[in-house]
């Protein structure tokens, strides 16, 4: 009875199969790939790459939001007729609020990094050593990136919880504080007394870390150490030229989570603060085309961050290579 | 002769028991004596210590009193559990209620993440098309695209979906869960470019031979993906899955901008405040807020991330290996 009921449907099926076989198999595995990333390729044009133009565009306009006109531009100074121009760009350079904002975003990006990195290379490598519970220590080290959420973050940092008490009272650092240019103190103050929160930045680097020092053959360290090298030389000379591809990947992650997180004041919270009060009349607010120029200037440096980064990592291999 | 022999014999033993302590201590090879293992451990305890800082502050503090608080001789061990805290937390925050709200919202909008994820990266990882190699790096670089980029004009593009045929029916686009639940659908969700990622990297490995012999046997490609491809990436789906609910449960920003302030729990922490303040009129007896309250909102709204972390972190931890960054 049931070889009965399939012999029909596979003939039923033949004709299907001519049908699609008017198609190369080449260009039906074209159609097969563009069907399945089809959702992402559609999302992609109408979420992200045609916003980021519409975006980029607004940068050299005045514009504000109507729920009936949608977003429409206004005249930079009223009667001049200019509806295009960089003035928003200039406004940002002048601005009293946001440009010490910017140079402490910077600053504070540019001194935790290495600090980070430096960090869960050597948590891994403690992990990575032979130790009893390390489920437990990976368990501990990746918590923060679990809880770690918007709200939570800023009421630790306000009760002062983000820092150890021992660390704020330090003479040494507070003389340092006082001694430095404002433009370096400032930011430097601002990373100590949120020590502990940079610190939880660390645990996605870690793991990355763990993974890579995993992958290396300790016959390589048996061979250094016969050799005579010491554990100091076998970490400069093989632990850390092999996870040197990671700490780009870790400095990419780092870079990216730390620049997304939204503070309260800070800069991206001032983006959306311009983009929904800002009114053609308002002094204060500037509206949907200044909210733009913040967002792609923030970018634009955060890029500039990571490129400064990697290259900085990449002239160092080739002076390795020099030596060797 | 015997005295030297004795003699002989006690040098030996001295110097066997030297040899043993000095094995005992610092080991064959510098890393497994005893004294390495304390100095690694010591190390260890107190990064943690220093990493775990903020959440013991959090947890000891939010069952403090007032007077407790205020007591500097009180750090770790609050003199009375203060259970009231919580209780005052649960109820501005809205539990039990809020808490299936929160589960719901962020359920549907993981789960079309997961869904998204696992057809895109199956499709990077398995067909060759034109633009792929493009594309692809597209995809990747939507990572470090600041949502703050493109939100300006996403509120202009969500307001004219909104007034759309499919969305008119189902509650419109802008101010509603949709706003996030299309995007993720269309695989431009919070960090969908790295699930996309781990599903690529899984997908790249299974062999290409077990999809041709299915589609000898005339499967049609979705078969494929959904008879062979998903049962073998269970690992990868709960992975994926389990990231997109706690980086949902985690956003606030975009979250607050175009959904609503009520969505989520932390949301509702956003406003504890004022929550607070009109629940408990400030002036009536006992009504003061103070930071242990606070804290104990905060406790709450990551106690179930907490309890979802220690049931399933072997697959957090895991993840960095899946994604396969480390393995380029």
């Amino acid at each position: 009875m049931k070889k009965q009921n399939i012999a029909p449907k596979t003939l039923d099926k033949t004709p299907k199969v001519k049908r699609a076989s008017r198609l190369t198999r080449r260009q039906r595995e074209y159609l097969h790939g563009f069907a399945f990333i089809g959702l992402w390729l559609f999302g992609y044009l109408v979420f992200t790459f045609y916003p980021m133009l519409k975006s980029f565009y607004l940068t050299f306009t005045k514009s504000f939001y109507n729920i009936n006109r949608g977003i429409y531009q206004v005249e930079f100074n009223v009667g001049q007729g200019n509806l295009f121009g960089f003035s928003n760009y200039i406004n940002i350079v002048r601005s009293q609020t946001l440009l010490p904002l910017f140079s402490d975003y910077l600053a504070r990006i540019i001194i935790a990094v290495p600090l980070i990195i430096v960090f869960s290379i050597m948590i891994s490598m403690l992990i990575n050593l032979p130790i009893k519970g390390k489920g437990l220590w990976r368990t501990i080290f990746f918590l923060p990136v679990i809880i770690s959420s918007g709200p939570v973050i800023s009421e630790l940092s306000r009760q002062e919880a983000t820092s150890l008490p021992s660390i704020q009272e330090s003479a040494a650092l507070q003389f340092i504080f006082t001694n430095l240019g404002e433009w370096i103190a400032r930011p430097l103050e601002a990373l100590f007394s949120s020590l502990l929160l940079i610190l939880w930045y660390a645990g996605v680097p870690i793991l990355i870390f763990l993974a890579g020092l995993q992958k290396i053959d300790s016959s390589v360290y048996e061979a250094a150490s016969i050799d005579g090298a010491s554990p100091w030389d076998r970490f400069w000379k093989i632990t850390l030229p092999s996870i040197k591809p990671l700490i780009s990947v870790a400095i990419i992650y780092v870079v990216v989570s730390m620049s997304l997180f939204v503070e309260e004041g800070g800069i991206l919270a001032i983006t959306r603060t311009h983009m929904l009060n800002g009114a053609p009349d308002s002094q204060v607010w500037l509206g949907y085309g200044y909210a733009a120029t913040i967002a792609w200037i923030y970018f634009i440096l955060m890029v500039l961050v990571m490129v400064v980064f990697i290259g900085l990592l990449s002239i160092k291999r080739k002076e390795v290579k020099r030596w060797g | 002769m015997g005295l030297i022999a004795k003699l002989k014999d006690r040098v030996g033993d001295q110097h066997h028991r030297k040899v043993k302590i000095k094995k005992l201590l610092l080991g064959m090879n510098l890393t497994d004596g005893l004294l390495f293992k304390i100095a690694i451990y010591t190390l260890l305890i107190s990064f943690a210590y220093v990493y775990l800082y903020p959440l013991l502050f959090m947890l000891v503090n939010s069952f403090k009193t007032v007077d407790d608080l205020i007591d500097p001789g009180v750090k770790w061990i609050p003199t009375t559990i203060e259970i009231e805290n919580y209780n005052r937390a649960f109820k501005v925050l809205a539990l039990p209620r809020s808490i299936f709200g929160t589960l719901g919202y962020v359920l549907k909008v993981a789960i079309a993440s997961t869904v998204t994820a696992a057809l895109v990266g199956y499709g990077f990882a398995k067909f060759e098309f034109p633009f792929k190699k493009t594309l692809f790096v597209l995809m990747l670089a939507t990572f470090i695209l600041p949502p703050q980029v493109t939100m300006v004009t996403n509120i202009e593009i969500f307001n004219a979906l909104g007034k759309m045929v499919p969305f008119v029916w189902i509650g419109g686009f802008m101010s509603s869960q949709n706003a996030m639940f299309f995007p993720a659908l269309f695989g431009q969700g919070l960090n969908q470019s790295i699930f996309i990622l781990i599903f690529y990297q899984f997908f790249k490995t299974i062999p290409q031979v077990l999809m041709e012999s299915a589609e000898i046997d005339g499967a049609g490609q979705f078969k494929i993906f959904t008879k062979i491809a998903l049962p073998s990436a269970i690992p990868s789906i709960v992975i994926v899955f389990l990231f997109a609910t706690v980086w949902y449960w985690n956003e606030t920003f975009m979250t607050a901008l175009y959904v609503g302030g009520n969505v989520t729990m932390p949301l509702r922490l956003v406003q504890f405040v004022s929550s607070y303040e009109t629940l408990y009129p400030p002036g009536t007896l006992g009504s003061e807020l103070n930071e242990a309250i606070r804290l104990a909102g905060n406790m709450v709204s990551i106690l179930p991330l907490l309890l979802l972390y220690f049931v399933a972190q072997k697959q957090f931890t895991e993840s960095i290996d899946r994604t396969g960054i480390t393995g380029e």
